[in-house]
């Protein structure tokens, strides 16, 4: 393992976690040794102090294995020069044949907002297209969409404060518990302080969430509006209603309200088409409408939808008849999932929006934001969403693409799709950290950029709150911050405009027009944050926005004033409308996917730490024991999951808490880390007409056997070559890499197979093997100079042993005899079972035995050892031994 | 004297007949009058330590069973070189080289076994010896100071043994096998190849194939010359290519004999008064060469003797193991296996393990242990028992400890 060069020994810099949108403070300090020390942040007001299981093993994911260090063009190392001669030629050159709608930025919630920034710049302003999007896309653009009819603008109005004084926390589509685990955590802490304070959780899954809930409503999956309209109608019938807030603040009731009551208006109609008990949905809405302070915060599971914008409404609709926002403990909140998700949106990083949170249709605000940049042109037509993008990629229509910190071929709804396109695309460039990855493969261009702990900048968070990402390890190899390498190729493209000197400047000018002839029309505005300087940004604590000269904003609309012309917030009518693909006959069951507690998005940087393997280690289908049986799986054996878009093979099994007619399969796992786990290959790319965010949550999808021959693992210190397996995946282990695998071919002679894959063919190697060939099982373990190497153990069932004990003789320093004895057990050999050295060999009795008996029967002569023992009564050669071991235990009970 | 009691008399002073003697003690001290002639002029000593009496791990001493305080104690007259020459069955009397006389109530035979010897030309050279008793060690361990050169002719258990006390007596040794692996009848290939191996490692020098054609020497043994014509030096050829049982007397007495005397379940030979056990004996067509079934036999002889008609002798499973220091090996059953067999391997070459037991219908039929015995015996049960292994099947091979229920 190569580690990180630290900028500065034993100092602890105080930094933002690269991981969910909670953005949590993290304290990183290097030790002697290099590895990487990794706290809580106390200060922080997200966190104060507390990291999440992922956060927490951040210094197992810095090391420099598998990263991009330098440059490459078609897959030979170059210089900067020539890759970045390469990017802004091959763009110019397509601009300049095909106009600027032929090239396409795709980016990432990844990204620095400093990074976003000139990215976005670069685009909008001087290429002069729209056509930048990013992959929060795939999980926040309906909360976007929904804030902007609501408010008018992309605003998030509540605060983490507000969900510990709320008293009752309605959770919808989100596992907070598992995806956002502090905000969850602060949650639990509030409601232990105050056990009166209620959680409600809305979720076909029974999710770790529930663990904490007084009432989960399974949901059928996409009912969410019906529910919320049903809520809606409820609350005005029984007449739970701030008339005077609505009157004063809102606008568009009566048209939202008539939809509501048309599609929602009876508890009893919406019981059943939610597909959950009345009482329980007559619970949850009674309890909304005597809680003044009330939270409804959502996430993917509302966000991911063709009706995710109107989901968003629909909730945003039942806080504005109540009039229960902007003002403690009380409102809609969207949690993001990206660290920088909202740093995104506020520099404009999505193909509808301009910058500052400006819109591209609006001619003023085309005109402030071209003023200010001084930039050649602006783009006035939305840009290709993400999906759209890749369409419209393999159509031909764009023909370069540069894709950064991101992995669309993973994350993006039929993501086979995403293949075919990438394959034909002229120019495919990649900045990354990573070398290996599903998208990488199919990049012309590979520039290496900075990862967590080497980049500088600000991200922001759920709550509106900018921190800083700061650096603290040297930049590894050529690697170069996203927001340099963009500046040099908009340069090398001959754009003025991109000369800043250092973050801090990118980070001013973003700032600036945040404020630039804002007069209060824009919430969005960094004005406080104006002229910092390096030394001013450097230490900029963390503050959410808007900023004024007087500070930061806990939460928005305190003062009831939205962002609309009028100044009035929206009513939007949401008609109801089921997910786009209903399940059939072919396709029976519903396909849901989303994150699993200890690993991150594609897994390039998680997948790096042994502690986050141990959760969860391998891609799997969860899905109700009924549908397993009527899908012809079983438990622990692997399935075939397809829908018309593509298929994967994943171990099935069951407890997630999934209903009847559901399956749920984790997002992260992809080609680097298994044979066939993509599960974005699998999703339908519908999307929502407004928002454009896929349907990820809802994919007809049929379940059936993945017949195999053999099961088996591999733990082995090195990256073994696995392609010729049918099927595997590989897990990260302390000081090894496990590989799960199972196969088709009938071939009975193991051993050659198996020496051949891990190297072990000369007749010196220290080889153990095991066969039981007619049962079709086989193990063996290879040992270099008394350590173990690797070792796989196959059988024609899934009934192997369990890889813990296995796991742990990889961090021995040399094998102990007793732990070979038991190597290809898989299980230690217990202490007292330990016989000891044989003494009669007839009869197998070892001295441990002997000596026990002689002490414990007090036994007196060797006849009387045969007699209890039987040692020593046959060939009698062990006798004059067990005189002197009678002679011996005296000795030591006399002392 | 005790005249008034019946009179036993041995024939056969080593390890059969006087378990059996020991074994009637136990059960009738006082019934017989006994009388024990034994060849050799030594008590009783344990034949099976001779190989560590030569490898000089043992002294004479550690391995003798009887002294004769022992047969003074118990009453029991010993003739100790004197081997029994004839026996009168009309007249119920037996009679020594010495010229001793005895009558006898009862006889038991137990004249053992004598080992082969190849005939080929030069096998009478002086240095031409057999490893069969404290004579032959005592040969040997002269031969050891005094000359260089060792041939042990047959890699079988009792060659190998040999071979290795020659060796650790100083001697240059080379094990001159007519087979293609060592100890076949004990051993599968593999861990017969695994042992060849750990002996040379020792220093032995080890020639399969090899067919002798004659010891050659003008008036002591200096070389052993092959059919190929090849030769080798050699001061001292050691003969361990099996062994006959000894059954002149027998034969002589006019007592049934086939490959050695017949006996039924109780020992008896077809003369009633006589009785048998050990390497000279036949029961149902087989021969005994190892010790656990003629424990059993001394058993059921003794019971017999002391007129407790009611046990029978039935056989047994056997199992092997070679008595080389730092050389673990165990076999027992059906180690070769069939097509309907299967096989549980396992390789540890570094720590010097193969272990190999042959399954049929769930149930082992034998076991080829090298390195690691120590389930041997446990192994050795199954087999005996034929207990049902299915449940057990996945971690047999690693041993009982592995396969019993573990404490909570």
């Amino acid at each position: 393992m190569t580690l990180p060069a630290p900028l500065s020994a034993a100092a602890t810099t105080f930094t933002t976690c690269p991981y969910c949108g909670v953005g949590c403070g993290v304290k990183a300090s290097t030790r002697p040794d290099g590895q990487l020390d990794v706290a809580g942040d106390e200060g922080h007001g997200s966190n104060y102090g507390k990291l999440c299981v992922k956060g927490s093993a951040l210094g197992e994911t810095v090391d420099l294995h598998g990263r991009l260090l330098y440059p490459k063009v078609d897959g030979q190392r170059v210089s900067w020069d020539a890759a970045l001669d390469r990017v802004a030629g091959g763009l110019r050159r397509i601009i300049d044949q095909h106009g600027p709608d032929a090239v396409a930025l795709y980016v990432s919630g990844q990204l620095l907002t400093e990074d976003y920034y000139v990215a976005n710049k670069l685009m909008k302003g001087y290429v002069g297209t729209a056509n930048i999007d990013t992959n929060s896309r795939l999980c926040m653009s309906s909360a976007v969409a929904g804030h902007k009819r609501a408010f008018g603008e992309d605003l998030v109005p509540v605060c983490y404060e507000d969900l510990e004084q709320s008293d009752l926390v309605v959770l919808v589509g989100s596992n907070t518990a598992w995806c956002h685990p502090i905000i969850f955590q602060r949650i639990a802490k509030a409601k232990e302080a105050r056990p009166e304070m209620k959680l409600v959780v809305i979720d076909p899954r029974r999710t770790a969430t529930c663990e904490l809930a007084d009432l989960h409503l399974p949901v059928k999956a996409g009912t969410d509006v019906w529910l919320f309209n049903g809520l809606l109608s409820f609350l005005h019938q029984h007449g739970v209603m701030d008339t005077g807030f609505v009157e004063r603040h809102t606008a568009d009731l009566a048209r939202t309200m008539a939809i509501a009551d048309n599609t929602a208006g009876d508890v009893r109609s919406v019981a059943r088409a939610c597909r959950i008990g009345e009482a329980d949905l007559l619970e949850f809405y009674r309890l909304f409408a005597r809680t003044e302070k009330v939270i409804t915060a959502f996430s993917q599971g509302v966000n991911q939808s063709s009706a995710g914008t109107d989901k968003v409404n629909s909730i945003i609709n039942c806080h504005l008849l109540t009039g229960r926002i902007g003002r403690p403990g009380m409102g809609p909140f969207s949690i993001t999932g990206q660290p920088n998700a909202m740093g995104g949106r506020e520099v404009g990083g999505l193909a509808n929006m301009l910058a500052a949170h400006m819109e591209l249709g609006n001619a003023r605000h085309r005109d402030i934001v071209q003023e200010f940049w001084d930039s050649p042109r602006i783009a006035d037509k939305p840009g290709l969403k993400a999906v759209d993008l890749f369409k419209a990629i393999e159509e031909g229509k764009v023909k370069a693409v540069w894709i950064m910190a991101t992995n669309p071929v993973v994350s993006l709804p039929d993501a086979d799709q995403v293949k075919r396109a990438l394959e034909k695309c002229e120019l495919v460039i990649s900045s990354d950290i990573i070398e290996k990855t599903d998208t990488n493969g199919f990049a012309h261009v590979l520039l290496p950029a900075l990862g967590w702990g080497e980049k500088d900048g600000t991200v922001t968070n759920s709550e509106r709150r900018i921190s800083r990402q700061r650096r603290f390890l040297a930049a590894p190899g050529e690697a170069r911050a996203d927001w340099d390498i963009i500046c040099d190729v908009a340069r090398r493209m001959g754009y003025s405009g991109f000369g800043f000197e250092d973050v801090h400047a990118v980070f001013d000018e973003h700032a600036r027009l945040s404020a630039y002839r804002n007069e209060g029309s824009r919430c969005f505005d960094l004005g406080g944050l104006v002229g910092l300087g390096a030394a001013g940004f450097d230490a900029l604590a963390p503050v959410q926005w808007p900023v004024t000269a007087s500070g930061g904003t806990a939460r928005l609309f305190e003062d009831g004033r939205y962002f609309h012309a009028d100044g009035k917030a929206r009513f939007v009518p949401t008609p109801v409308r089921a997910p786009a693909h209903a399940p059939d006959e072919q396709y029976p069951l519903i396909l849901n996917t989303g994150r699993v507690r200890d690993q991150w998005h594609t897994m390039t940087r998680t997948g790096k730490s042994p502690k986050l393997a141990d959760h969860i280690p391998e891609p799997f289908v969860d899905m109700h024991p009924q549908d397993a049986l009527l899908s012809g799986v079983r438990a622990g054996e692997l399935a075939r999951v397809a829908t018309r878009w593509g298929s994967l093979v994943a171990r099935v099994q069951h407890g997630g808490g999934i209903p009847r007619g559901n399956v749920f399969v984790p997002i992260h796992w992809n080609g680097q880390f298994a044979s066939d786990a993509r599960v974005g290959s699998l999703v339908n790319p519908i999307v929502d007409p407004i928002s454009g965010e896929p349907e990820f949550k809802h994919t007809p999808v049929r379940v059936e056997e993945f017949r195999v021959l053999w099961h088996g693992f591999v733990l082995s210190r090195h990256e073994l070559a696995m392609e010729n397996t049918t099927w595997w995946t590989r897990i990260q282990g302390r000081q090894f890499l496990r590989y799960e695998i199972a196969g088709r071919d009938k071939s009975l002679d193991r051993s050659p197979w198996a020496r051949s894959l891990f190297g072990a063919e000369g007749p010196e190697a220290d080889w153990i093997e095991y066969e039981d060939r007619s049962a079709g099982v086989y193990r063996a373990a290879l040992v270099v100079e008394d350590r173990i190497e690797c070792c796989v153990f196959i059988s024609p069932r899934p009934d192997l042993p369990s890889r813990a004990w296995l796991a742990s003789l990889f961090v021995k320093e040399q094998l102990e005899e007793i732990d070979r004895v038991g190597l290809l057990v898989g299980e230690p050999l217990e202490k007292g079972a330990d016989t000891g050295p044989t003494v009669c060999s007839c009869f197998g009795v070892g001295r441990n035995t002997i000596c026990a008996a002689i002490r414990d029967k007090n036994l007196k002569t060797p006849a009387e050892i045969t007699g209890c023992l039987k040692a020593g009564g046959n060939c009698g050669s062990c006798v004059p031994e067990l005189k002197k071991l009678l002679a011996e235990v005296r000795a030591t009970e006399a002392a | 004297m005790s005249t008034s009691k019946p009179k036993l008399a041995v024939v056969g002073n080593g390890m059969a007949g006087m378990r059996t003697v020991e074994e009637l003690l136990k059960l009738a001290p006082d019934l017989y009058d006994i009388t024990v002639f034994g060849a050799e002029p030594h008590g009783n000593y344990n034949r099976i330590l001779l190989s560590p009496v030569l490898a000089g791990e043992k002294t004479v001493d550690d391995i003798m069973l009887n002294t004769r305080e022992w047969y003074a104690k118990n009453g029991i007259t010993l003739h100790a070189g004197d081997p029994v020459v004839k026996i009168d069955r009309p007249r119920r009397t037996l009679y020594s080289k010495s010229g001793v006389e005895l009558p006898y109530d009862r006889l038991l035979l137990a004249t053992g076994s004598k080992p082969f010897i190849i005939p080929v030309p030069g096998h009478q050279l002086p240095g031409v010896i057999a490893f069969r008793d404290i004579q032959d060690v005592e040969t040997m361990l002269e031969a050891a100071r005094n000359h260089r050169h060792a041939v042990v002719i047959g890699g079988g258990l009792l060659g190998l043994e040999a071979a290795n006390g020659l060796l650790r007596q100083g001697m240059d040794v080379t094990v001159v096998h007519v087979m293609d692996s060592l100890m076949e009848r004990q051993l599968d290939k593999p861990a017969a190849a695994l042992l060849k191996t750990s002996l040379e490692r020792k220093g032995l020098r080890i020639m399969l194939n090899a067919n002798t054609a004659e010891i050659v020497g003008p008036d002591r043994v200096t070389a052993l010359r092959f059919k190929d014509g090849s030769e080798i030096p050699a001061d001292l050829v050691v003969m361990t290519a099996g062994v006959r049982p000894n059954i002149d007397l027998a034969r002589s007495a006019g007592l049934q004999c086939d490959r050695a005397i017949m006996v039924d379940d109780t020992l008896q030979t077809f003369d009633p008064r006589i009785y048998a056990v050990g390497e000279c004996v036949q029961h149902r067509k087989a021969l005994f060469g190892l010790v656990a079934p003629i424990w059993d036999q001394a058993r059921v002889c003794a019971t017999h003797l002391a007129g407790f008609g009611h046990s029978r002798y039935v056989q047994q499973a056997t199992a092997t193991k070679l008595k080389v220091t730092g050389v673990d090996l165990y076999s027992a059953g059906d180690f070769i296996g069939n097509a309907d067999s299967e096989d549980l391997v396992m390789r540890d070459p570094r720590r010097g393990v193969y272990k190999r037991l042959v399954l049929k219908d769930n149930r082992v039929i034998g076991a080829v242990l090298y390195g690691d015995v120590k389930d041997g015996p446990w192994y050795f049960e199954l087999i005996q028992n034929k207990t049902d292994i299915a449940s057990l099947r996945s971690r047999l091979l690693f041993g009982q400890a592995y396969c019993e229920p573990r404490a909570a």
